[in-house]
């Protein structure tokens, strides 16, 4: 087994990597077709200069940031008010909209915000984007932070608090900061959800709040195109600096 | 102290009563109202959506979503399982090799589909290299099939399952599988009695995180199983956009909703532990 386990996480890894990999080595292939030309940085040039793509990317990191940051704040809380003490009907509801499935999700937001705009002047855009990922970023933050939690010991704060700290203080000055990689692990997650997802976002995005994986969508059921390879390269390089610069900060 | 903590709850009990259980709350109201002709639902209150839920039609849509799920579920778990255990046992490497599974996972759902279309297709690499080798004459028909859905839900959820294993095996203490072994066990018995029995809580979080998405799979049934393969997802889908039958489509969601629950209830009663 000690031989056997290497050779299988090799090839599962062989699994994970290899069909990225080849999409990167063909991003730099001059041809439009599957066959090897020769080296070319056409199709980047293409994907840089799609005033589409760069608009949905903009969109997509703006609500992924502001999703994350909202999440992250809100998870963090409600994950340390229930590591004090459970609160069964959040908890239930909690889990329950972690495994709710992304259409009904798109869904049931999609027919909220419809029955709200018939009161309101207001329309799908960006702010209903976000509001939907705030929802389904938030369970992922409070598991994350509160498995963390768990494995803290809870006189640590008590002692803070017989020292003469208040609540919040003890909260803010011994909890947070161990409690530090841990909601910044979460965040990462959260982040990555918000940017992948495209069912939710597909439902509740308005015209002018198209995000890059609604873009990706159009383009991939199209067929074939070298300017996805590009895009995807770039996504894959550019998060892959984030993991390794979050994985430095946990470590610190 | 109390009042800290009743605080620290109230954005999520908000937000989790305005976007999740009114919308659902919302979508129980359309599921019992008659279809709008453009869309949207009419007043006069039927339970005609529901009785269409249990056509066989439907059904067999449900049970193949169930199969589809189950089989990807399941390779999850055989492929999850010994990647978990190399990691949690790499030592100083253990955050590189985690950064190394999630590193796809980072990557957009989309970009990992297209992925496999751009090796699996008619012109794609596997087929221009089969025949550029001379190996086969026409194209394998390897996308727009069953496995392909297949294939394409494992690869995306793969993480799901290594990320809650990897966790639960990390905390295990090595030295029960070197007591194993020293009381006589083979590699084969202590993988089997002692370390799987140990990691189930691990498994069955990473197979409710992995079965859900793909019963409710919409993206990957769309680009990789073409339009043969209809789930959930894309029936439910198809009742907001082509067909136009809303209160059909909230009837089905809900009772998807009510599947998903019943698993959780399971889940958590058989355990007694809670999810979070």
């Amino acid at each position: 087994m000690k031989r056997l386990l290497p050779l299988a996480a090799t090839g599962i890894y062989a699994f994970l990597h290899l069909p990225l990999l080849v999409l990167a080595v063909f991003s730099v292939n001059s041809s439009r077709f599957t066959l090897w030309e020769g080296f070319s940085l056409r199709w980047y040039q293409a994907a840089f200069q799609d005033q589409q793509l760069i608009e949905a990317t903009v969109n997509s990191l703006l609500i992924a940031a502001v999703a994350t940051a909202a999440a992250a704040v809100i998870g963090t809380l409600c994950a340390h008010a229930l590591w004090k003490k459970d609160a069964p009907i959040i908890t239930m509801s909690l889990s329950l909209s972690l495994v709710t499935p992304e259409i009904v999700a798109g869904i049931s937001l999609l027919a909220l915000f419809q029955w709200i705009f018939r009161f309101l002047n207001v329309h799908l855009g960006l702010h209903t984007v976000i509001l939907a990922h705030v929802s389904f970023c938030i369970s992922f933050v409070v598991i994350v932070v509160l498995a963390r939690l768990r494995t803290f010991d809870n006189s640590l704060e008590e002692a803070a608090v017989d020292l003469g700290a208040t609540e919040w203080q003890a909260f803010r000055h011994v909890t947070l900061p161990n409690l530090m990689p841990a909601i910044v692990s979460a965040a990462l997650l959260a982040f990555t959800i918000s940017f992948d997802d495209y069912v939710i976002t597909s439902m509740v995005a308005g015209v002018d709040s198209e995000t890059l994986p609604m873009v990706l969508y159009a383009i991939a059921r199209r067929g074939a195109n070298p300017m996805v390879n590009a895009i995807s390269t770039i996504i894959v390089l550019g998060l892959g600096v984030m993991i390794l610069a979050s994985e430095r900060l946990k470590e610190s | 102290m109390r009042r800290l903590r009743l605080l620290f709850l109230f954005p999520t009990a908000s937000i989790l009563l305005l976007l999740f259980a009114v919308p659902l709350g919302i979508l129980l109201v359309y599921a019992c109202m008659t279809r709008g002709a453009y869309g949207g639902t009419m007043p006069p209150f039927t339970g005609e959506s529901w009785l269409r839920v249990l056509d066989p039609l439907y059904l067999g849509i449900v049970g193949r979503s169930f199969l589809v799920a189950g089989i990807s579920t399941l390779i999850c778990v055989v492929l999850g399982f010994p990647l978990a255990l190399f990691i949690s046992r790499s030592g100083p490497r253990k955050n590189l090799y985690l950064s190394l599974v999630m590193l796809p996972f980072w990557t957009s759902f989309l970009v990992r589909t297209y992925a496999w279309m751009f090796l699996l297709r008619d012109t794609g690499l596997i087929n221009t290299a089969l025949q550029s080798l001379g190996l086969i004459r026409e194209p394998l028909p390897l996308l727009y099939n069953w496995w392909a859905v297949i294939l394409g839900l494992v690869y995306g959820y793969l993480p799901f399952m290594v990320l809650p294993l990897f966790s639960t095996l990390e905390r295990l203490d090595p030295a029960l599988m070197e007591a194993a072994g020293d009381l006589g066990a083979r590699p084969s018995q202590s993988l089997l009695r002692v370390l799987l029995p140990l990691s189930a809580p691990g498994i069955r979080a990473g197979a409710i995180l992995v079965f859900i998405p793909c019963l409710g799979a919409y993206l990957t049934p769309d680009l990789l199983g073409g339009g043969r393969t209809i789930l959930i997802g894309t029936l439910i889908q198809n009742q907001f956009s082509n067909s136009r039958d809303w209160p059909f489509g909230s009837a089905i969601s809900l009772a998807l909703m009510a599947l998903v629950m019943v698993m959780l209830w399971i889940q958590v009663r058989r355990k007694g532990e809670p999810l979070l």
